[in-house]
């Protein structure tokens, strides 16, 4: 997805080599080459399901449940928005 | 003073020893032997109290981190303490078990340096063949689950190989390049008059990485490091001074920075002495150079000191005699005309090789147009 394209809903999101999550005075963490995100509870709920099991869609169905209260649209928009800086960083494979 | 901020990576220099001699070696000239280095076990203690002062990341590193017969636990050790660790490594003395090895005992991220994308260049830069078993290790490495990054150290002898060792990178498996221009301290100052790029080769250098960097997004981050003597401003060096970055010598020392020991008067404390948050907290080297009010004009009321911290301490050192002076990079230094002068040297058009400097444990170049060199040895 490169040039500002949106992640393919069918793909699998699964964390790259060398990239997985951490966790430092009960602060979770994405650990990766050279660099550390601070996870909150969205970003987190998106990571723990780049598994290579879960697609894109289906993460997405997932956390317009869990965030219900939330317009499904701005979630969409959200997860895609992170899956692309996540990209962007090399932290992701898409299979 | 100033109440220091959480310490996000500890960059390890587990030993000097080293199989390749590289003319801009980060370590400094007075190498610490092998016998001063510290055991498995204070190590192990020091990754332990790392990660409770919140450094998430450990950067392995040398001399040659795999010279350390105990790396394994090491890794083992650095990992248990919860930190992602980083081995930095020349290659050299790794095979396919020592690989599975590592990995297995946590490491999360191999990075490899490459001295050019060819053996003549590499072998002359690092005084020791080791280019194949580079190329080797690429191979290895694209059937197994790790992190990689290949360092190319750049400078004048190898900047018009660019293309070739990015497409070295293009067809491994790391996710990672950096391209980064020597920076000058220790070997590399020494070695500055063979080292320094002209304008148009850096020029030609940013023209090419933008380009790669726009190419590969989502494939490779592409990271680049300028030669600051080209730049505006400072760079801020380690993120400013105590700030983000521990540095442990092989003996124990807490440094700053890699090159922090040429600050003259600076003491610096010992693992072996004082827990690291101890001196990372109130330790005289660490509180030298914090906050702001050490800094002189025109740093002290510009409106840049929150972005550079000033600069580089040790380079204000090397250029300006004086650790506290605005970096002398910087266009806003009253000194900068003494950087303007050592690169007008280097563009000027006669500009060729000046072998000036005195040779170690260096092998003898072909012939005398060849740049003459100051290798690191390696240490007794």
């Amino acid at each position: 997805m490169m040039n500002d394209a949106s992640p393919d809903r069918d793909s699998k999101p699964r964390l790259a080599p060398g990239v997985r999550l951490g966790e430092n005075n009960n602060q979770r963490v994405l650990l990766m080459p050279e660099r550390a995100l601070r996870l909150m509870g969205p970003s987190l709920e998106i990571i723990q399901r780049c598994d290579g099991k879960h697609t894109v869609a289906a993460i997405i169905a997932n956390l317009q449940k869990i965030y219900s209260k939330a317009r499904p649209e701005k979630v969409e928009e959200d997860i895609l928005g992170y899956l692309q800086l996540l990209q962007k960083e090399r932290a992701l494979d898409f299979e | 003073m100033s109440a220091p901020t959480t310490p996000l990576a500890l960059i390890a220099e587990l030993t000097h020893r080293c199989p390749l001699h590289c003319v801009y070696c980060s370590n400094p000239q007075e190498l610490q032997s092998r016998a001063t280095e510290l055991s498995t076990e204070t190590w192990s203690r020091v990754f332990r109290e790392a990660a409770e002062l919140g450094v998430l990341q450990a950067d392995f590193t040398g001399g040659e981190p795999l010279a350390r017969t105990d790396i394994l636990e090491l890794v083992k050790a650095a990992r248990a303490a919860g930190l992602y660790v980083n081995l930095i490594t020349s290659g050299l003395p790794l095979d396919e078990p020592k690989l599975d090895a590592l990995i297995a005992a946590g490491l999360d991220h191999l990075q490899l340096s490459f001295q050019g994308a060819t053996e003549p260049i590499a072998a002359e830069i690092s005084g020791t063949k080791s280019h194949q078993q580079k190329l080797r290790l690429l191979d290895w490495l694209k059937c197994r689950r790790v992190a990689v990054t290949l360092n190319f150290v750049i400078h004048r002898q190898n900047m018009h190989q660019l293309a070739e060792m990015l497409a070295m990178a293009e067809s491994s498996s790391a996710t990672r390049i950096e391209f980064a221009h020597v920076q000058y301290y220790g070997w590399a100052f020494a070695n500055r008059e063979n080292l320094l790029p002209t304008r148009a080769q850096l020029d030609t250098s940013l023209g090419f990485i933008q380009q790669a960097q726009k190419r590969l997004e989502g494939k490779i981050r592409i990271e680049y490091v300028v030669p600051d003597y080209y730049a505006k401003y400072p760079k801020p060096c380690m993120g400013g001074w105590g700030r983000k970055l521990i540095l442990i010598t092989p003996s124990g020392e807490v440094l700053p920075c890699h090159a922090a020991k040429i600050i003259p008067n600076l003491v610096f404390d010992n693992v072996k002495d004082r827990t690291l948050k101890e001196i990372w907290q109130s330790s005289e080297a660490f509180q030298a150079f914090r906050g702001q009010s050490w800094m002189q004009d025109p740093c002290k009321s510009c409106d840049r000191r929150e972005l550079d911290y000033a600069g580089c301490r040790c380079q204000a050192f090397l250029l300006s005699g004086d650790p506290a002076a605005t970096d002398p990079v910087c266009s806003l230094s009253p000194l900068r005309e003494r950087v303007d002068a050592i690169l007008a040297a280097v563009n000027a058009p006669a500009s060729i090789t000046s072998p000036v400097v005195e040779q170690l444990a260096a092998p003898v170049p072909d012939s005398l147009t060849q740049p003459i060199w100051l290798y690191r040895p390696n240490p007794s």
